[in-house]
């Protein structure tokens, strides 16, 4: 007995200490759970919040300022009494070039200033350099005007090596015309303004001697293509000027010359053909006593920028009237500066460009955005000059003080602003401020266009001609399914509507695109007839109803009305298409888009507004429906009972009672289908013609937001500024849908505590 | 029938009644309306239509025959039509006239024709019309003259000429199939050990291992073996080639003209006029699947959409191993161990209107996160020697996984959630109170009963991401893809790759191909497979809800 009590304890005990091991495990293990669980859960709502902070990541960078920072400051290179007359740097921003008034060309690095290579064009030419000016910044021409009234010009080039895989630059200068020098004026006179501007084909230069003449001379260069003998030929003529020339600018197509007098009036000059320049304007371009201080060309030779002695930078650009008659217009002012403009420097490929004062302040400026970057005080002094690195990512300042400072300068995406993404903007060429969303072009002087306005109003008006096909369409049947309908039936007809909402836009897209916009198109008198005629034949089929024999009406049960009209709405869609060609014919001439286009100025593309409406519509009426349809069948029954004891009809009961006590749940599955239509993606892509164009008219096509992202996303360039905005169209999705689905979400969650207080 | 019983009539609402009761008819007609149009184009498509011959009075009244099937019929204005054709008198405004395919685009430059049914002299269906489905050009149409081996004209009774036709179809099909093998199995191998030798080679010498060391020796050998191995390949399929073009055969068009052509250009020839309705089931039914089974050929407008279907299920299955174990894990921490509060209800929120972001953005965020972001920086650690050529750094089949993946986690939580909240109380408390823990609870009894509503959801995202179309086209889809994404390479299962997705090849043939009428009705039977496939699972997922529903609702009566 004893041993026996004695070895139960032993054997408790073993067993508790078993036990605790096993509890301890179990502990254990659901502690572990519980981290795991939490770790996770939170790992994947991070993930799933992620997305917005992503797009928001990647935005940001188009509205950050430009950020500017000095690289290295030494002593002016070649330094001597010789003045500068221009500065240049390579691409790579590794070597910088300064030209003197003594006619010598000097590579420095940019690094230290340690110089490179030197070359003196006087050693060809004795006389001295009396004026200077370069050509189009990525042309990389220099032309002097020298005393004895010729013109030597000269290619800058920069030839890159890898010898053992290290990256050198040598810097080089020639002489396009063989050694020669261009004699502009024969009777010797120096030149003391100058213009130039060259390419492969042909080189011009307008060229004002001490005696005032404005002398303009075209080099054609012809390549003979079997023996590769170059000839030149040569063309001179006058220009007559009247109060001499201050400012004098030539575009980069050799096409137009616009020179300042000394009255400050701006002359725009024709001169495709060489031989007869056309003056085609002369306009005073500021007011009375100011001056015009600096004047260059913005990137690709359309607007010309005018600085003056208060600080201001005018665009100016001629536009096209009525008459195809080109007169320059002031597009816009930039007035961030306070000192007179010194120096205006376009960037090699964008439409922005730098402005240097006399106080040494810089002012960083985008044109088509309209935008001021930044003014930085570059400590210049009152004459200083300034040259831009080709890929507008450097900067190289002479100061005053003979000393050259090299700067850096990021500047990714200056052509983003406010107004350039939703506000009218004037771009070149064009005759007025306008919406336009361009992202891309084959040319490489081209303006990109980047408004998101008409790409929204795409957006807005794809989803109001779709609620509007959707609303009425599913918010009655939902009335109609949650109140009136049979049981039994309802329980074929909700799910079977519902279902749809899985059916793939892709194929809805390609329905409306190859089978429905043809359709549109050939029937479109039915199209419109339709909306009418169903109405009418349903209200006309139900007065029929109520004098049929009591023994049919009773043979169909209450809640059947759908099953009823069945035929009677086919009917009449059937009547309306066998009608639409003769109507069309009849009245119409055979054609009534094309009716529509002549007599009423109403344009019709095939793959439309109204086509897409109805597609969307189509793929939203699912969510609608499923979703007031909850909404009504969730009014309390005691609500109706009470109504229909009080005595109101059905009707009555349905309109003044249940749509009251359900109409936030109603406005919330709008919201909800309103979120799913901004978003809809292929069926815009395939059912519209995806142009751009902000007009109400539903015979037209448009370009959605998310069309657009999809179209181009694949083709963007990453970290560009196109990638950035279409990640910007991608976020004003997100929130538009986000705030819809917010607002749907909120209101349901109100509505399921009153219900539940009812 | 007055107007005051009109008036009452209103006043008692039933006309609105009745105009509720229209709405639902028309939502439905539409539903149903669309899935009729989707599946009969969708299935007419293979059926063998018969070939006319038609004599046709031309715009200058000469008199011209043309073979072709009659695809549409369609009543028009006569506005609508070229101004000044004779054959319509001024009287008729109203034109009925038919779209023929004509085939035979690589001699008539045209595939599709409108006739006036005016202008139709005549119309015959011969018995030895034949259709002949070729490998290019797509369709012709003629009558048969005569088979040639070498230019020797091959038989010489008129009877068997049909039968020999078709056997030697089958035997230089059966040569084709033998060359396809070699060129994309034997030959796909090669390259694809070429390349990797390739890659290992360039990570050899960036390592620095000089050109005599015994690994660079030993990968050049390999080279050797394989460029062998790669002549006696390539000489075998010469020989093959050889073969195959021997056999030619002549055939006479509408126009009257004799073409010879290559018979290894021919996929199938049929004599629909001459053949009985077992014969057409029959050639309905290999045509049904060629579509599923086979490449497609011809820019995707003829052959088979194989490929795309594959495509699509392993992406929907890779998502969907991606998307369970997450959307399940969020949905109890959300359900089970998070503090119900105000911030656990916003995050709820958050979750449901996620669900309801366009899936162009979730497009927009993996091109960004996953491919560009992800993706550079794994080539830039692991398939450095393959750059600047990326390997995940471009859109390919597991980006494309994954930003479905995160596009459909909300519609697994959601659904699991809901499913977690439907565990009646008793049996969690049943399982605390005998001593269970937690964790024990959740994993013996609360997810086993929850195993409906995922699968639900599981079946939801399924459906959702196979429909998606508009993310794909960002993150890794193409029109024509050149390898499975799956094969016997090693590592057999290419996550990199890019694919073919059935949505997205609706929307690539319908709208980018090429010759968009002659492809319309794959891109019909295409659609309809999408739908079904979209159906067939939402019918499930409802399935299994509702069964779900009853059974607790059992279990909280007892």
């Amino acid at each position: 007995m004893k041993s026996s009590a004695s070895n139960n304890t032993v054997s408790t005990k073993l067993d508790l200490t078993k036990d605790f091991n096993y509890k301890n495990s179990r502990y254990l293990k659901d502690v572990i759970t519980r981290y795991l669980m939490t770790a996770g859960g939170i790992g994947v709502i991070i993930a799933i919040v992620l997305i917005a902070v992503y797009l928001v990541w990647i935005v940001i960078p188009l509205f950050l300022p430009a950020h500017t920072a000095k690289l290295a400051s030494f002593e002016i290179p070649d330094k001597g009494p010789d003045v500068s007359l221009f500065y240049a740097v390579e691409e790579q921003r590794e070597i910088a070039m300064r030209v003197l008034d003594t006619g010598t060309i000097v590579f420095f690095k940019t690094s230290d200033g340690e110089v490179i290579n030197t070359e003196n064009l006087l050693s060809q030419n004795r006389a001295n350099v009396t004026s200077f000016a370069a050509g189009n910044s990525s042309g990389r021409l220099l032309g002097f005007g020298m005393s004895d009234g010729t013109v030597e010009l000269r290619y800058h080039q920069y030839n890159i090596s890898y010898p053992d895989d290290i990256r050198i630059i040598s810097p080089q200068v020639f002489n396009p015309f063989d050694g020669d020098s261009i004699v502009v004026d024969e009777s010797g006179a120096s030149i003391v303004k100058l213009a130039v501007q060259g390419n492969e084909e042909q080189t011009t230069i307008a060229a004002l001697t001490e005696n005032s003449q404005l002398i303009l001379v075209n080099l054609n260069i012809e390549t003979n293509f079997l023996t590769d003998e170059r000839t030149i030929n040569k063309v001179v003529t006058t220009i007559p000027v009247q109060y001499g020339v201050r400012h004098i600018i030539m575009d980069v197509d050799q096409t137009e010359l616009y020179f300042t007098d000394i009255e400050n009036v701006l002359h725009y000059y024709n001169i495709r053909n060489k031989q007869s320049p056309i003056l085609v304007q002369s306009l005073s371009v500021v007011e009375d006593e100011i001056d015009i201080t600096a004047m260059e060309f913005l990137s690709g030779g359309i607007s010309v920028l005018i600085g003056d002695n208060l600080g201001r930078i005018a665009q100016w650009f001629p536009v096209r009237d009525e008459n195809n008659d080109y007169s320059l217009k002031k597009i816009r002012i930039f007035d961030s500066q306070i000192s007179p403009i010194r120096q205006i420097v376009p960037e090699y490929f964008r439409k922005g460009f730098l402005a240097l004062d006399e106080s040494g302040k810089l002012g960083i400026y985008h044109a088509t955005a309209h935008r001021t970057i930044k003014v930085q005080d570059l400590n210049a002094g009152h004459d200083g000059m300034i040259a831009i690195a080709p890929r507008a990512n450097g900067l190289v300042v002479e100061n005053s003080d003979s000393v050259v400072d090299v700067w850096e300068l990021e500047n990714e995406h200056p052509e983003v602003s406010w107004s350039s993404l939703w506000g009218k903007v004037w771009y070149e060429s064009r005759d007025g401020p306008e919406y336009i969303w361009q992202s891309s072009s084959a040319s490489n002087i081209f303006e990109p266009k980047f408004s998101l306005t008409p790409l929204a109003f795409g957006t807005l008006k794809a989803s109001l001609y779709a609620m509007l096909f959707a609303i009425p369409l599913s918010i009655m049947g939902a009335i109609y399914t949650a109140y009136f309908m049979s049981a039994g039936l309802r329980n074929i007809v909700k799910p079977s509507i519902e279902i749809m909402a899985a059916l793939p836009t892709v194929i809805l897209g390609f329905l409306a695109g190859l089978w429905f916009a043809p359709i549109v198109e050939a029937y479109l008198p039915a199209m419109f007839l339709i909306f009418l005629v169903v109405p009418i034949a349903i209200i006309a089929a139900a007065y029929l109803w109520q004098f049929l024999p009591e023994k049919i009406k009773h043979r169909v049960p209450q809640g059947f009305e759908g099953l009823i009209l069945l035929p009677v709405i086919i009917l009449a869609t059937t009547a309306v298409f066998l009608l639409s060609q003769p109507i069309e014919v009849w009245l119409f001439g055979g054609n009534l888009p094309l009716w529509l286009t002549q007599e009423l100025g109403i344009s019709f593309d095939q793959r439309n507004s109204f086509v897409v409406g109805i597609a969307i519509g189509f793929a939203v009426i699912p969510t609608i429906f499923s979703i007031s349809e909850d909404a009504i069948f969730g009014v309390p029954k005691h609500l109706t009972t009470g109504s229909l004891a009080l005595g109101a009809t059905p009707w009555q009961t349905m309109a003044k009672v249940i749509l009251l006590t359900a109409s936030p749940g109603i406005f919330s599955a709008v919201m909800i289908g309103l979120g799913r239509a901004v978003g809809e993606t292929m069926i815009v892509v395939m059912a519209t013609g995806n142009t751009a164009i902000m007009d109400i008219n539903i015979f037209e096509g448009f370009r959605a937001l998310s069309a657009n992202i999809a179209v181009e996303m694949p083709e963007s360039e990453l970290g560009s500024t196109h990638y950035r905005i279409l990640f910007l169209a991608g976020l004003v999705l997100f929130m538009a849908t986000f705030f819809f689905n917010t607002i749907a979400e909120v209101v349901r969650q109100k509505l399921r505590v009153k219900y539940s207080s009812l | 029938m007055t107007t005051r019983n009109i008036k009452h009539w209103f006043d008692s609402g039933t006309p609105y009644i009745w105009l509720n009761a229209g709405a639902v008819t028309i939502s439905v007609l539409l539903v149903m309306g669309l899935l009729f149009l989707i599946a009969y184009r969708g299935l007419s498509h293979f059926w063998p239509s018969e070939i006319a011959e038609f004599q046709l009075t031309e715009a200058d009244s000469n008199t011209i025959t043309v073979i072709g099937e009659m695809v549409e019929y369609e009543t028009v204005q006569r506005s609508r039509l070229p101004e000044g054709d004779i054959r319509i008198p001024e009287s008729e405004e109203l034109v009925s006239r038919t779209l023929i395919k004509m085939g035979n685009r690589d001699y008539f430059g045209l595939d599709f024709m409108w006739v006036v049914d005016l202008a139709v002299r005549d119309i015959k269906y011969p018995n030895d019309l034949m259709a002949v489905e070729r490998h290019e050009w797509g369709n012709l149409y003629g009558y048969l003259v005569s088979v040639k081996q070498n230019g020797e004209e091959l038989g010489d009774k008129a009877s068997n000429l049909w039968v020999l036709f078709q056997e030697q179809i089958i035997a230089s099909q059966d040569v084709h199939n033998e060359i396809e093998h070699v060129e994309k199995d034997l030959i796909g191998d090669i390259n694809y050990k070429m390349e990797r030798l390739r890659l290992k080679q360039r990570s050899l010498e960036r390592s620095g291992i000089t050109a005599d060391s015994a690994q660079l020796r030993e990968t050049t050998e390999q080279q050797r073996l394989l460029d062998e191995e790669y002549n006696s390949y390539s000489s075998q399929l010469g020989n093959l080639y050889e073969r195959l073009n021997q056999f030619s055969f002549v055939t006479r068009l509408s126009d009257g003209r004799e073409v010879e052509l290559p018979l290894a250009q021919v996929v199938r020839a049929y004599q629909p006029n001459n053949m009985n309705i077992a014969e057409d089931i029959i050639h309905y039914l290999m045509k049904l699947w060629e579509f599923v089974s086979d490449e497609p050929r011809e820019a995707n407008t003829e052959g088979g959409i194989y490929p795309a279907i594959f495509g699509t299920v392993i992406m929907v299955l890779i998502m969907a191993v991606m998307v369970t174990p997450f959307g399940v894990v969020a949905a109890v921490y959300l359900h089970e161990y998070a503090k119900q509060g105000p911030l656990v209800r916003t995050i709820r929120i958050a979750v449901n209107n996620l669900a309801g972001v366009p899936s162009v953005v979730y497009g927009v965020f993996g091109l960004g996160f996953f491919v560009y972001f992800v993706g550079g920086n794994i080539d830039a650690l692991f398939f450095s020697d393959s750059l600047p050529s990326p390997t995940f750094g471009t859109p390919g089949l597991l980006w494309a996984s994954l930003t479905l993946a995160i596009l459909t986690v909300p519609v697994v939580i959601v659904s699991t959630e809901e499913g977690l909240s439907r565990v009646p109380r008793a049996i969690r408390e049943g399982s605390l109170a005998l001593g269970a823990t937690k964790a024990e609870t959740l994993f013996r009894t609360v997810l086993p009963m929850t195993a409906s509503a995922m699968i639900t959801g599981l079946i939801l995202a399924i459906a959702r991401a196979a429909g998606e179309v508009a993310p794909l086209m960002l993150v890794g889809v193409v029109k024509l893809a050149p390898s499975l994404p799956l094969d016997g390479n090693f590592p057999y299962v290419h996550l990199e790759r890019k694919f073919m997705h059935l949505g997205f090849h609706i929307y690539d043939v319908g709208f980018q191909s090429p010759n968009v009428e002659a492809a319309r009705p794959l891109v019909y039977a295409t659609a309809l497979l999408l739908v079904l496939l979209i159906i067939i699972l939402n019918l499930a997922a409802i399935r299994i809800r509702n069964k779900l529903r009853e059974k607790y609702r059992a279990s909280e009566q007892h």
